[in-house]
């Protein structure tokens, strides 16, 4: 169980408070308006903003003090998820080695992750000479050789089209399914948290409410969210 | 707010400012200590001191007001070799001065081109030796740096604003006023300020074109008193003159200066509607030409009667060559030894560094340093002997001011955009150097590289002070041949020189970029 205890994320002046739990294998999108602090919730469970009151916990550790590195997360960001400069099988490589000394066995394993998204043959390649949808699939195999137990997402799709990038979000929550990892996803869509999400954390003004399951929350959206979604 | 956390470590960049300042300031404090006050400053003194004000101002105004008519011309106006002619205007600042000067006394000196045309009427020759020269070479130096720098004031008008006065109609006058002169206002200042400051610690030119009572820089004493008299005493009090002086007029050129003139897309010309006419169509051709010319025919000079001496060359020339080669090579890896991790300390939020190493930089003068170093050794060894490394060293400390200029915006964007990923990765510092930072910054390295090549190739200072007679650099020979009258092998000296420099500093540029993604 991934749980933030009473946490006060500072996120250079603005402040996210969050007091919630998911569940160990659950697929969570996070949607709330822009600015409301659906980034900073997952920038600080990744380690990149200090928590300044509070703990994160993973299976009841304390990581909350850990570098982004050393913890059982791995983050696609919303743009320059691969180096420009290596090439598609170096980038995944970077998941199993970050000083890219691989031997053998792990290069296989990277060529096998790259074909596990339908790239085979294209490891030689710089991202230059992808197309979006290509570039996104590296960085999704490159989440796949992490093996790390949480997975956050901050809609590293935004740039593709929407039927792009449905196909992405079914790619991954495949993946998630296949290796038992914990999503949270960053999502502007209900539409894409109705897709794959299991439940729905609400961030706005500060505040991150605790995961409600995705079929009853939109069934009978609570007062924030209904503002959020506008329409009927 | 919490320090966030960063996949490069800063302590080598302060390490590397720590050892800058040691250096600079450990100098400063040697030529202090050395310094005998009691003497007070001669007559002799003063008039360095004037002499090297004057020359400095003249040249500033000169290059200032010759670039701003220059720089309005390229400003406005599309013609074919537009872009060679700005790339041109780059060239005088990897150009060893000594080329500079050798090449202008073929032009205007006593038997140059020009004095040989006034021959042919009768008129007496030109005499480019004394402050005219002095401020001559500084001109065709500097004019090019301030034309860059004005030019990009000009391009820095948003392009409504010249739509808007086409379409209200502007004359010349009104587009001056209201456009133009307001420009300036903001772009002279610091230009004048910068081409001053250089002029201020100008040594080769003053070296080779000044001299005697009336025409000798603090630069210039400070070599005499070391060289001919020895008098350390009076070298110190003469480096602490000049550090005042250096010093303000640095702090100066800081707060006013804004570009560096380095900026891309200078070779942009402005979308304008007016100066249609013809006279100020003639006038601006006029400008051009002459600029070019100016620039051109000391190069060619050089070209021409240095091809002629290159075949009789004699040995020590090459010799000459090849140590230059190394000093260079030793003084740009220093130079990147000290620059990449202050680059990568002020990416990551410590930018005091770059202000205290771009004050010391340009306010410490070579041959201060110079006489601060030999102070320093002498004690313990016989600093002649260490000429060439004292030199790599000096001239890595010059270039660093640039060097920092180039690398630290864009090793600021690399920390910006990949330090995330890098970090969620678990990648080490050593691993981000090696697989991100030193990669992505290869362009910018190859760039810096060049320029610091260039200029330590092409330096005459540190190295006049110290070397014996038995070594020499490349430009060092080339005045002692022009000591010795020997014009025709000096130019040959002088055109080898002008290739290693521009070519060392196309082949460091060339190669960061070959392959390099965007």
């Amino acid at each position: 169980m991934l749980k933030l205890e009473n946490c006060v994320i500072d996120n250079g002046g603005f402040f996210l408070a969050a007091d919630l739990a998911v569940e160990r294998g659950r697929i969570v999108a996070v949607i709330g308006p822009s600015g409301g602090g659906k980034t900073t919730l997952l920038e600080a469970i990744a380690g990149f903003l200090p928590v300044i009151e509070g703990a994160v916990l993973w299976r009841g550790r304390d990581i909350t003090a850990l570098a982004p590195g050393a913890r059982p997360v791995a983050m696609l960001f919303q743009d320059g998820n691969l180096f420009p400069h290596l090439s598609a099988a170096q980038n995944v490589g970077l998941g199993l080695r970050p000083d890219l000394r691989l031997s053998r066995d792990q290069w296989q394993t990277v060529e096998d992750a790259l074909a596990r998204v339908g790239l085979s043959g294209l490891g030689q390649r710089k991202p230059a000479a992808l197309s979006g949808g290509q570039r996104a699939r590296v960085a999704l195999s490159r989440l796949m050789v992490q093996h790390r137990d949480i997975m956050l997402l901050d809609e590293p799709f935004a740039a593709l089209g929407p039927a792009l990038k449905a196909e992405m979000l079914v790619l991954v929550a495949e993946l998630a399914r296949e290796s038992g990892a914990t999503v949270l996803m960053v999502s502007h869509e209900p539409e894409d948290a109705r897709r794959i999400a299991d439940e729905v954390i609400f961030v706005d003004g500060g505040q991150a409410h605790p995961p409600l399951g995705t079929k009853a929350l939109f069934a009978s959206p609570p007062d924030a969210l209904r503002a959020y979604l506008g329409g009927d | 707010m919490a320090r966030r956390a960063q996949p490069l470590g800063a302590g080598p960049g302060i390490g590397a400012a720590a050892c800058l300042a040691a250096l600079i300031l450990g100098t400063l404090a040697a030529v202090a200590w050395r310094a005998e006050a009691g003497g007070g400053l001669t007559a002799a003194d003063w008039a360095a001191v004037r002499f090297t004000a004057l020359q400095a101002a003249l040249s500033a105004s000169l290059s200032v007001a010759l670039a701003i008519p220059v720089a309005r011309a390229l400003a406005r106006r599309r013609f074919a070799g537009r872009r060679a002619l700005i790339a041109l205007l780059g060239v005088p600042f990897i150009l060893p001065v000594i080329v500079a000067v050798l090449g202008l006394l073929q032009v205007f000196g006593r038997a140059g081109w020009v004095s040989e045309a006034l021959g042919l009427f009768g008129l007496p020759p030109v005499r480019i030796y004394g402050l005219h020269g002095v401020v001559l070479a500084h001109v065709f130096l500097n004019l090019p740096l301030a034309t860059r720098l004005i030019l990009q004031g000009w391009q820095e008008v948003p392009a409504e604003r010249f739509r808007l006065a086409a379409q209200l109609g502007f004359g010349p006058w009104a587009m001056l006023r209201l456009i133009e002169v307001p420009m300036l206002r903001q772009v002279v200042p610091g230009a004048l300020a910068v081409v001053f400051a250089i002029c201020l610690t100008s040594f080769a030119v003053a070296l080779t074109l000044g001299g005697g009572p009336r025409a000798t820089t603090i630069e210039l004493a400070i070599y005499q008193s070391f060289r001919f008299d020895f008098d350390l005493g009076r070298a110190a009090l003469l480096s602490g003159l000049q550090i005042v002086l250096t010093t303000g007029a640095a702090v100066v050129a800081l707060r006013l200066a804004r570009g560096t003139g380095f900026g891309a897309g200078l070779d942009r010309p402005v979308q304008r509607w007016d100066g249609r006419g013809a006279p100020a169509r003639a006038g601006d051709a006029a400008w051009i030409g002459g600029t070019a010319l100016f620039l051109i025919l000391p190069l060619a000079a050089i070209a021409a009667s240095g091809l002629a001496g290159f075949a009789g060359l004699p040995p020590a020339v090459w010799r000459a060559a090849a140590v230059s080669l190394a000093v260079a090579g030793v003084s740009t890896g220093l130079l990147l030894l000290m620059a990449l991790p202050m680059a990568g300390a002020v990416a990551l939020g410590r930018y005091g560094l770059i202000e205290v190493a771009g004050l010391l930089g340009l306010a410490a003068s070579p041959l201060v340093i110079g006489t601060g170093l030999f102070i320093l050794l002498r004690p313990y060894t016989d600093p002649t002997a260490l000429a060439l490394p004292v030199t790599a060293l000096v001239n890595a400390v010059m270039a660093l001011p640039f060097a920092l200029r180039i690398l630290v915006p864009r090793a600021s964007e690399v920390v910006e955009r990949h330090g995330r990923l890098a970090l969620s990765l678990g990648m080490g510092r050593g691993a981000f150097l090696r697989l991100v930072f030193l990669p992505r910054m290869r362009a910018q390295i190859g760039f810096a590289a060049g320029l610091a090549m260039a200029l330590s190739m092409g330096d005459l200072g540190v190295i006049a002070l110290f070397a014996g007679a038995e070594t020499a650099t490349l430009p060092l020979q080339v005045y002692r041949l022009m000591g010795a009258y020997r014009m025709e092998a000096a130019a040959g000296a002088a055109l080898l020189l002008l290739a290693l420099s521009v070519g060392s500093f196309w082949i460091l540029d060339r190669g960061g970029r070959w392959h390099a993604e965007a």
